[in-house]
């Protein structure tokens, strides 16, 4: 029998409904492959006392669901162990966002988003690192260190690189910080898992949940989902609800799942989606059965190719997978088409004036009064003042003092204003390109595979933002966008290709996500180097 | 545009993060570095374009105008650092 770990969400939930093994074994196969796996730093590991409260959790969410199944009232997730990124609030277990300002955080609450999945009988694993408050591309800007990828290049090898991991993380545990740890080449040939999604897409990968919610405003579901040879999807702005999820920028924010399959994919977002009074965004409409939409093929669907998106200086092994990926999609039955969007170029910069400044308002809220860390200060102003400084890292007070400027008088109509403006310009690209009849689009996910931990963006922090050149312009339309692997490189690392749909049409990106992974094949992850 | 290290002070304040003399520099340039980037949208011609305020058309969602939740203020404050009696505690703001 596959080991339990390595059963996909649909494997698992037959392999339950028969009763061939139960969900407490397979959360105890859960539970010891993490354990082995500590030094990836996916999960995050609270004080002694909260990680006891959540392996009690895990088993008595697990208990409960072997009970249901014995009933035979066993819900769509029952008994499915998932991880959950540190931005869902989750009720009794710390929440940081990946932040040192929300350290001892501890929701009295339970986000909606996972709310639906357990009340779909899901069991929770832990809390997934990530980059601070989502912001970032390689998982690096994490108070809690960086999370490595259980990807190694071909030519690394596993011995050592296991030596390297495990030395790294003894040096993160004794400077409490990347920069120091890395120092002196602490991860040399360990790589990011992508971000900010990256404690997710590295725990799918390595095996470590049968899938991981993930948020995304920029790229930050598709570009790990990329990194690590998973699949990912940003659901169309409105499907899923972003109440009780901590906000970065409420404009874009989306939450959805990272699985091991688009069929996981679609079982678990069905999950995650619902209408929500508390958040005004999002749609009062019917979650569709998007497993259902798996199958449907792409016989006569028109899907675009968008000639912006062939950059300068794409690499070419790019290059060839997005044309195998539209040959494999013409394969089955798709017409092809080149379509034109004309303002892409402008998305990323349009972006770095959007996300800071939704940013900026959102995280005023930190300032070590009603919740988070406290510096004291001789009056109120000075005690913001140095909370904020003392909690936030660098990435976010970068972020938010842009965000702060481009809202400040006398520069708002130049910067902010105008973003907004290409923002309708380029949604609009979409719109005229979905009224020619076309139900997708096809580009690259990212322009390169994983890169090394400590490589990028020290110097110029657009380096970094390059990263999210092709997922960031739908997030700006609100559309919704599927990572799927495609392949690997001459390094032998993760490829992967993203379809963007229109608007609430998730299923034909499940339908089209299945036919390059069928056509591609399921790419093989990497064997346990790390345990 | 591009700012100076006393813009950077200024905006670091109304920001209320408080900054070092040796991280302003730093932040400078970076600041730096992100508003050049994002100086090719002067390119675009936005004559007459509306600005983006809603990602999705619809109808905002309205409730009733009722108390639909609370009564348990040692929920809200069980995670601030200072309190006394439910109430938040701050340094003295008016003499």
């Amino acid at each position: 029998m596959t080991e339990l770990t390595h059963l996909t969400i649909a494997e698992a939930r037959d392999g339950l409904q028969a009763k061939t093994f139960s969900a407490t074994e397979l959360a105890q196969a859960h539970v010891d492959a993490i354990e082995k796996a500590k030094d990836l730093n996916a999960y995050l590991t609270p004080s002694p006392e909260q990680a006891q409260a959540i392996r009690e959790k895990t088993f008595a969410m697990a208990k409960a669901s072997d009970e249901k199944i014995a009933k035979g009232e066993g819900r769509p997730l029952e008994g499915i162990p998932l991880g959950i990124k540190d931005l869902f609030c989750t009720e009794g277990v710390v929440s940081t966002a990946g932040s040192k300002i929300l350290g001892n955080f501890t929701p009295p609450y339970e986000s909606t988003v996972t709310r639906n999945l357990w009340n779909d009988g899901a069991v929770m694993l832990g809390k997934l690192n990530m980059d601070e408050f989502a912001m970032g591309s390689s998982n690096e800007t994490s108070a809690y260190g960086p999370v490595v990828s259980p990807w190694l290049r071909g030519n690394t090898d596993p011995h050592e690189a296991a030596r390297t991991l495990h030395s790294a993380a003894v040096n993160l545990k004794m400077f409490g910080s990347l920069s120091a740890a890395a120092e002196g080449g602490a991860f040399t040939n360990l790589l990011v898992p992508g971000g900010s999604s990256g404690g997710s897409a590295a725990a799918v990968a390595a095996h470590l949940c049968l899938g991981a919610t993930a948020t995304d405003t920029g790229g930050s579901i598709r570009q790990p989902a990329a990194f690590t040879g998973t699949v990912g999807i940003k659901p169309t702005y409105g499907r899923v609800s972003r109440w009780g999820t901590v906000a970065f920028a409420s404009s874009l924010d989306q939450a959805g799942p990272i699985t091991r399959t688009v069929r996981d994919s679609a079982i678990m977002l069905r999950s995650m989606a619902s209408p929500d009074p508390k958040d005004t965004t999002c749609v009062d409409l019917p979650v569709p059965d998007f497993e259902a939409a798996i199958s449907r093929g792409v016989k006569g669907l028109k899907i675009g190719i968008p000639k912006e998106y062939r950059i300068d200086g794409m690499s070419p092994e790019i290059e060839g997978l997005w044309h195998q990926g539209a040959e494999w999609l013409r394969a089955a039955g798709a017409e092809i088409v080149e379509v034109s969007l004309p303002h892409t170029k402008y998305a990323l910069p349009a972006y770095y004036i959007v996300a800071p400044a939704e940013a900026s308002s959102n995280l005023a809220r930190y300032d070590g009064v009603r919740y988070g860390l406290r510096e004291n200060g001789r009056d109120i102003v000075d005690l913001y003042e140095k909370s904020r400084a003392a909690g936030f890292g660098r990435e976010v007070k970068r972020r938010i003092m842009i965000g702060t400027y481009v809202l400040s008088a006398g520069y708002y109509d130049a910067y902010y204003v105008r973003a907004q403006k290409l923002r309708t310009l380029i949604k609009r690209d979409f719109e005229e390109v979905y009224a020619q009849g076309v139900h997708a689009i096809l580009t690259p996910a990212t322009p390169s595979s994983a890169f090394g931990i400590g490589e990028k963006g020290s110097g110029d922090p657009v380096e970094m933002y390059l990263n999210d050149i092709f997922t960031v312009t739908v997030n700006m339309a609100g559309l919704p966008g599927i990572a799927v692997p495609a392949g690997l490189d001459a390094q032998g690392l993760p490829l992967g290709l993203q379809l963007i749909g229109r608007a609430f049409d998730e299923e034909t990106l499940f339908a089209a996500g299945q036919v390059i992974e069928d056509s591609a094949g399921r790419i093989k992850l990497p064997q346990a180097w790390w345990a | 545009m591009s700012v100076d290290e006393k813009t950077v002070r200024r905006i670091a304040h109304l920001a209320r993060i408080a900054v070092t003399d040796e991280e302003v520099p730093h932040l400078q340039g970076e600041i730096n570095a992100i508003l050049s980037f994002v100086e090719q949208l002067n390119e675009v011609n936005v004559e007459g374009i509306e600005p983006m305020t809603s990602v999705t058309p619809m109808v905002m969602k309205k409730r009733q105008d009722g108390v639909t939740d609370g009564g348990y203020p040692q929920k809200i404050v069980q995670n601030a650092p200072a309190t006394e009696d439910n109430f938040f505690l701050v340094p003295k703001v008016v003499e």
